[in-house]
């Protein structure tokens, strides 16, 4: 595709060009040559500035989480206590809590999210679809305050009202839709999670499937497969690596979300098998309690818990990029040939 | 399909029209939080609209009819330039580092880099920035607050940077070299440029994105009731404002809250659609 473009930019390239021409050999050959440097080291810096910004991210939550890490060692991660009073900190509620949402969500928000990647690259007219990837798209635009805003006042009331006696009437029996429903806790969380990760799943599996041959496509239709056999067959097979790897991707943004979680979850640091329940995460214990942390323990714990996200996020991502890499990685190539 | 009959057998039609209903189904499930967002948004934002929004602090006493978020709009103005100011020539200049110098290892990992940064939760970005300028400040600020978003930035402008300027064909680089242009000036004036309007995209989208980050700014640009535009205070942002009023108790701060938002979703949409119709116009787009 690169090959049938250059005839337009050309043409507004062309004048800078013609006057640099007349230009360029009356300039002292060392003063280009320094100005070839230092914008290179300019450039370099930038680049190094991206490095030195996530080291620096790194050494601040260290340095800040240092007095919990050397107070509470492990035990930061196994106790279940939160007690600013009386200065003890664990943070399994909120592993917890972050750990259950993002489930949640994901439960919901994948087969969704496939369902609508499918739809577009495989099955929906063509006209449908810039238009359906620009809604999609739209939904990840949307900031996360504004998702938890409509949840207290939308969301919560309907759960409330109706969709949670429903689930408690029908699924009440597994234990994880029982007692009270005061409508904000983990099930909002994780419905309003997976409405925000929806866009993000389904736009890198939309990546994903594209990036199968068609080839692929066109062998299974040939054996006669219908549609459905062929998408299954020869386009989601090959491209499960690639879809798991948004799925992880998806994981890393819904453990780190931070507003809408807050704004709903009910910020109540308790293990509870039932997702009606008030949870708390990791991301909205930090953004609730830490302008609040008085004294260096606590805040402390709550930086030691950042640190903890920060480390978990890093590695779920780099796990999804390789996934998806290893489907696409491919196609640039095969699709100049 | 091993049994590859000429006559397709009754289930496997089945199943078929099955999946495409379910991908129909899906399609629809997931239009409609979109719709229920935006038609709730507009019609509780466009009834709280009104002048006083745009003109006023907010009242004195909290619940009070009437105010504005005057100032918030104005400090979220202020700190995304903070942000950009940062955010833009970081991410430009690492993204023409990556495409058009890097070779060999340091490339690939300032690329790796940027993506683990591109994942960092906002919150803990806000942590970080907390530690080094609120902690020595002794106080939080808008500056503060603008460092967080600039870093937030740079990710998506490096890689968005990069892949435009990868899409300009060689040829035209080899032209301008051969020409005996300098490196600098033939990578700013010819292969820049020709890619601007792609550059220019991925700066909007950062902008976008991060114009309604909320998690970043709060403990580092804190909030504030009152007028200011000094960079050493705390300073008041939209998003900010819309989450602690529609936490509040009070009906009124609640209509102040949904404005809000309406305003933030006007801005956000607008940029992206803007951006979307400079880029299916200018080269940059048209080689996607």
């Amino acid at each position: 595709m690169s090959v049938a473009q250059p005839q337009q930019p050309m043409g507004s390239a062309l004048n800078p060009v013609g006057e640099h021409l007349r230009v360029v050999p009356r300039r002292s050959s060392v003063v280009s040559r320094f100005a070839d440097f230092s914008f290179q080291g300019l450039v370099w810096l930038s680049a190094a500035c991206v490095l030195a910004i996530v080291a620096f991210i790194l050494m601040q939550l260290i340095k800040g989480s240092s007095l919990s890490l050397h107070q509470f060692g492990w035990k930061f991660f196994t106790g279940s206590d939160w007690d600013p009073v009386n200065g003890n900190f664990g943070s399994v509620p909120f592993v917890y809590g972050t750990l259950v949402s993002s489930l949640v969500a994901l439960v919901i928000a994948v087969p969704l999210s496939l369902g609508v990647a499918i739809f577009i690259t495989e099955m929906c007219p063509r006209s449908l679809r810039g238009i359906l990837s620009y809604l999609t798209e739209l939904l990840a635009a949307i900031p996360s305050v504004i998702y938890g805003m409509w949840a207290i006042f939308v969301l919560i009331p309907l759960l409330r009202r109706y969709i949670g006696p429903a689930l408690a009437k029908t699924f009440g029996w597994t234990g994880l839709f029982t007692g009270p429903i005061y409508g904000g806790g983990m099930l909002t969380a994780g419905i309003i999670l997976a409405i925000m990760l929806v866009p993000i799943i389904s736009s890198i599996t939309r990546e994903v499937l594209t990036a199968v041959p068609h080839q692929q496509r066109e062998a299974a239709l040939a054996l006669g497969a219908t549609r459905w056999e062929m998408i299954r067959v020869g386009v989601l097979r090959n491209a499960r690596a690639g879809i798991f790897g948004a799925i992880i991707l998806g994981l890393g943004r819904a453990l780190g979300e931070t507003m809408a979680v807050t704004m709903v979850i009910g910020n109540r640091p308790k293990i509870t098998k039932s997702l009606f329940a008030p949870a708390y995460t990791m991301a909205s214990v930090i953004a609730n309690e830490f302008s609040e942390a008085t004294d260096d323990l606590y805040l402390s714990s709550l930086i030691e818990i950042g640190l903890a996200l920060f480390i978990v996020t890093i590695i779920v991502n780099i796990l999804a990029q390789f996934l998806i890499w290893s489907v696409t990685r491919g196609t640039p190539r095969r699709a100049n040939v | 399909m091993s049994e590859a009959t000429p006559q397709i057998q009754w289930h496997r039609r089945v199943a078929d029209k099955l999946a495409t209903a379910l991908a129909v189904i899906c399609v629809l499930l997931v239009i409609l939080p979109l719709a229920a967002v935006f038609i709730y948004l507009v019609i509780r934002g466009v009834g709280s609209l009104n002048l006083a929004f745009f003109t006023h602090i907010p009242s004195g006493s909290p619940g009070e009819p009437g105010g504005g978020m005057a100032n918030a709009i104005i400090g979220s103005v202020v700190i995304l330039l903070i942000g950009s100011v940062i955010g833009v020539p970081l991410g430009v200049g690492s993204g023409i580092y990556l495409s058009e110098y890097s070779r060999g290892q340091f490339g690939k990992v300032v690329r790796f880099t940027a993506d683990v940064l591109n994942g960092v939760p906002s919150i803990v970005i806000g942590i970080a920035v907390y530690g080094l300028l609120v902690l020595r400040q002794k106080h939080f600020s808008a500056l503060a607050g603008g460092v967080a978003l600039g870093i937030m930035m740079i990710p998506t402008i490096t890689r968005s940077t990069e892949e435009m300027l990868r899409l300009v064909p060689n040829s035209i680089r080899e032209a301008a070299l051969g020409l005996g242009i300098p490196q600098w000036r033939s990578t700013l004036s010819i292969t820049l440029r020709t890619a601007m309007s792609g550059v220019i995209t991925g700066v909007m989208l950062a902008f976008a994105r991060v114009s309604g980050e909320t998690a970043p700014l709060l403990f580092t640009a804190l909030g504030n009731s009152y007028w200011s535009t000094k960079l050493n205070q705390p300073i008041a942002a939209l998003p900010l404002q819309i989450y602690v009023y529609a936490l509040s108790p009070y009906d009124e701060w609640h209509r102040l809250a949904w404005a809000g938002a309406l305003v933030l979703i006007v801005i956000i949409v607008a940029t992206s659609a803007s951006v979307r119709w400079v880029a299916s116009r200018g080269f940059a787009g048209g080689a996607q």
